[in-house]
């Protein structure tokens, strides 16, 4: 019973989106003021609606229903609670069901708080909003019921795939839908703009936040994914090009860009076609990972299983946004009339020099990952494209945005002079430059990290000068702190996000200095990396929750004093048949000790040990930059009315 | 600062018909040199309107890409498992392995591949893996056929291997058991089930990760057969 509720309760929401295109685009159109205010509640029965089907879906996985095909397939009476609700979105079905309640959520948010955007711009936005909606719940309903029934029940599930049972993947794709919802968002707006012909201060204002919001969520999922590949599936490394980690990267790029280029659109009403097209362009790339993932098109460790039925529906979905928001551009874009005048040395030059440098990078991803799809498609070949391209291709683009993004945040606005910024970041770019010195001085010639060393000096500390200068800590040091207090929080968020990416940084140039090492051990024998002496000391049986075990001890010592003693797992999950290798950690932030356990013969073990310096910084970083967007977002200023008069200024003035 | 220095170019701008009704310089992104550059509106019009169709067009590419290789995927011309396999064309790794006791079949090494006058296929199998389940009667009719099948038990038990071939029949002319799965690496397997052809002088010819169905056995198998019988 609760299963078909479920049910009807997303086709209620269906037709209420339906309802809400309607009533939106036609409101607006006619400017009629009565439906126009009727889109806000339609929205708001539309969250209550798919918000009811999550939570018969969630209810039917903790019951553990096994009535219910999806809850068979993907979870089992054994499973922790916790796992038994991240399965509701560890399959593909049920992650739909949670996409489009996120996608709820956020139009709930629209017509919650958005009283005093003008109402045809939020009728507008809703009915966007709601076709994308229309489009998701048709595809859950057409293709991808999560609440088929089985008849008769097996007696139990078949488990979750092991590798994801695990808190940090239990999060990860949450998060990382919240960011390619997110886009959504600034997407409907921007086609809302398109359709008005009218993009001004106001409009980069009311972009700015939910771009803010939505790139915050990517990186924290994109940074929970990459830490969840590297304690979880013990190869040691933390990003593998893979095309589904592309796929969420995309939308990041274009994410960043974005929220760089409003802030041009929100202070100097510049840039604004360009503004619209990344806006389009993020959630088109949203949605291009979502069908890679889901039409297998591509295979991956993270890729759903599928069917191609879906997948021409998904491309017919993308089809749809992204090619209509396209064509929109290219007949509407034209109208948009520019505003803003500024030389190329300035505050907004250094806002599109990232805005190209971003987006190129987005494009060599784009070709890295796509390229050998289409190869395969019309040359008949298999090729992959790895590392190596990704890492010559990106980085050559990654050091002139390093190097700008220290300039950007003190260059004044129209036009700026060098000396001045340069005068104010002389000691940041010594900091560079003394890390670069100080890492080949001790780890010898090692170009890569020597350089990852000298960027992340002087990202963090362009940052720390930007602030600096900002409170005149040097040239008024006694008022400086109520300076500090004065400064508004998307100042200090913005600081923080640039140190956060320097602190990444940081990590990534530690990792370029990692060692490892094979070793078979026998018990009470020992082996030696970075120093550190790794001695076996037993080999043993252990019983989990829903798995068996075999883990080693490694007792691992300095000189004579014991570090830390780890126990690498290698366990078999008996329903599922499957068998995964736990890897132990020990981070002391300086470094991790990194332990697999591989096969057992001749009486000893094979184990793999890493040595990974600076590792734990890599996802510090990222919850930095997170944390950076979230400090921004609760800016007085975000909150809309505060600055409008100060926008139409700007915009006067320009 | 007063609104007179902003760099460009106070007063109206050169375009000339001033402010909002002039066509706009190229998107503000791509070139803001043009923002201050008063480039002459009428040839930047059409590059423009060009610049603002190039999205469409890419998306348009992709598209009919993305719908080809959907298309390709049920009709077996497309498969990104189809991971390329460095023995094709070569002939097949040396090997040993035992037979599986109980089963009734003699065990099977590299020599076993050649001597059957006719191209084999090499299954790589396990009891414990779902897909194989799904691929046993395509191969149970192919044995029917005559096409002799050589199995290779993968990372199983001998046991659970001889209950699943008890249940779901015997299709394999001879099977060795890899319990360590090193044979397993030497050809390079991607997963079970997967299936090779090898034609009568040991070379391997084809490769087919994932289970055979009635697409594979059509489109791909059945003409190789021919080819090299």
């Amino acid at each position: 019973m609760i299963p078909e509720l479920g049910h009807f309760a997303l086709a209620l929401a269906l037709a209420l989106s339906l309802l809400q295109v309607g009533v939106g685009f036609w409101g607006a159109h006619r400017a009629e003021a009565r439906l126009m205010a009727a889109t806000a509640p339609i929205a708001a029965g539309v969250l209550v609606a798919v918000g009811a089907a999550w939570a018969c879906l969630a209810w039917a996985y903790v019951v553990n229903d096994t009535t219910v095909l999806n809850v068979v397939q993907n979870s089992h009476s054994a499973k922790p609670l916790l796992y038994k609700l991240s399965g509701t979105w560890g399959n593909h079905e049920g992650s739909m069901v949670l996409w489009v309640l996120i996608l709820a959520l956020c139009g709930g948010a629209v017509a919650g708080f958005g009283a005093n955007l003008p109402s045809a711009l939020q009728a507008r936005v809703l009915a966007v909003l709601a076709l994308v909606s229309v489009g998701f719940l048709g595809f859950i309903l057409a293709t991808s019921n999560p609440f088929d029934r089985v008849w008769p029940p097996p007696p139990d599930g078949q488990g979750l795939n092991p590798i994801l049972q695990d808190p940090g993947l239990a999060f990860h794709p949450p998060l990382l839908y919240l960011g390619y919802v997110g886009s959504a968002v600034t997407y409907a707006f921007a086609v809302a703009a398109l359709l008005e012909g009218r993009v001004d201060a106001a409009w980069g204002r009311w972009v700015r936040p939910w771009a803010l919001a939505a790139w915050a969520f990517l990186t924290l999922g994109i940074a929970l994914g990459s830490w969840w590949a590297y304690y979880e599936l013990g190869w040691g490394g933390y990003w593998f090009w893979d095309p589904v980690e592309n796929a969420s990267l995309l939308p990041w790029l274009a994410g960043c860009a974005l929220l760089h280029s409003a802030i041009v659109v929100e202070k100097r009403e510049a840039l604004k076609t360009w503004t619209v097209f990344l806006a389009l362009l993020a959630f088109g790339l949203s949605l291009l990972g979502t069908f890679l993932v889901r039409s297998g098109v591509l295979t991956s460790v993270h890729a759903f299983a599928n069917d191609p039925a879906r997948g021409v529906f998904i491309l017919g979905l993308l089809a749809a946004f992204v090619g209509g928001g396209f064509l929109l551009f290219a007949w509407r874009a034209g109208t948009l009339a520019p505003a803003g005048l500024f030389a190329p040395l300035s505050r907004e030059g250094s806002l599109v020099l990232n805005n190209l440098l971003l987006c190129s990078i987005a494009a060599v991803v784009l070709v890295g990952t796509l390229y050998p799809m289409f190869a395969d498609l019309i040359l008949k070949e298999k090729i992959s494209v790895g590392p190596p391209f990704f890492n010559t291709a990106t980085l050559p683009l990654a050091a002139p945005l390093i190097g700008a993004m220290g300039f950007g945040p003190v260059l004044p606005w129209k036009r700026a002079r060098l000396l001045p910024a340069l005068q104010r970041l002389w000691w940041a770019a010594l900091a560079g430059l003394g890390a670069v010195l100080l890492c080949l001085a001790i780890e010898g010639y090692r170009i890569g990290p020597a350089i990852g060393f000298g960027a992340a000096a002087w990202v963090i500390g362009a940052a720390l000068a930007d602030i600096a200068d900002r409170i005149a800590l040097f040239s008024r040091p006694r008022a400086a702190l109520a300076r500090a207090r004065g400064l508004p929080r998307a100042a200090w968020g913005g600081a923080l996000a640039h140190a956060g990416l320097g602190v990444t940084i940081l990590g990534l140039a530690g990792m370029g200095l990692a060692t490892d090492k094979l070793a078979l051990l026998k018990p009470g024998e020992a082996t030696t990396l970075a120093g550190l002496e790794y001695r076996l000391t037993g080999l043993r049986d252990v019983q989990g929750p829903n798995w068996t075990a075999r883990r080693a001890t490694l007792e691992v010592r300095n000189g004579d004093r014991l570090v830390t003693v780890l126990e690498p797992d290698k366990r078999s999950f008996a329903v599922s048949r499957m068998n995964t290798s736990e890897a132990a950690i020990h981070t002391t932030w300086l470094s991790d000790l990194y332990a697999v356990l591989g096969e057992e013969r001749d009486g000893g073990a094979v184990v793999r040990l890493h040595h990974n310096p600076l590792a734990p910084w890599i996802w510090l970083g990222g919850a930095l930059m997170a944390l950076g967007g979230g400090l921004s977002l609760s800016d007085r200023r975000m909150r809309v009315s505060a600055p409008a008069a100060k926008g139409l200024k700007a915009g006067a003035r320009a | 600062m007063s609104a007179m220095r902003q760099h460009p170019h106070p007063g109206p701008p050169p375009q000339g018909g001033g402010g909002n009704a002039s066509p706009p310089p190229l998107a503000g992104g791509r070139t803001h040199a043009s923002d201050q550059g008063g480039g002459d509106s009428a040839t930047t019009g059409g590059r423009r309107r060009l610049l603002l169709l190039a999205p469409l067009g890419v998306v348009a590419a992709a598209g009919v890409g993305f719908y080809a290789m959907l298309r390709g995927l049920s009709t077996g011309s497309y498969d990104p498992k189809g991971v390329p396999s460095a023995l094709i064309g070569k002939p097949a790794p040396d090997f040993a392995l035992p037979p599986l006791a109980g089963a009734d079949r003699p065990a099977l090494s590299a020599a076993d591949l050649r001597g059957h006058n006719r191209p084999v296929l090499v299954n790589f199998f396990a009891s414990w893996c779902v897909p194989c389940v799904i691929e046993h009667p395509i191969l149970m009719r192919l044995a029917k056929d005559g096409v002799p099948i050589l199995g290779v038990a993968y990372k199983d038990k001998p046991a659970d291997s001889l209950g699943f071939l008890q249940k779901h029949g015997m299709p394999y002319a001879r099977l060795g058991v890899d319990q360590p799965g090193r044979v397993a690496i030497d050809w390079g397997l991607y997963g079970v089930p997967e299936t090779y052809l090898v034609d009568k002088d040991g070379i391997i010819r084809w490769r087919w990760a994932g289970p055979l169905t009635e697409d594979t056995l059509k489109a791909q198998l059945q003409p190789l057969l021919k080819k090299y019988a």
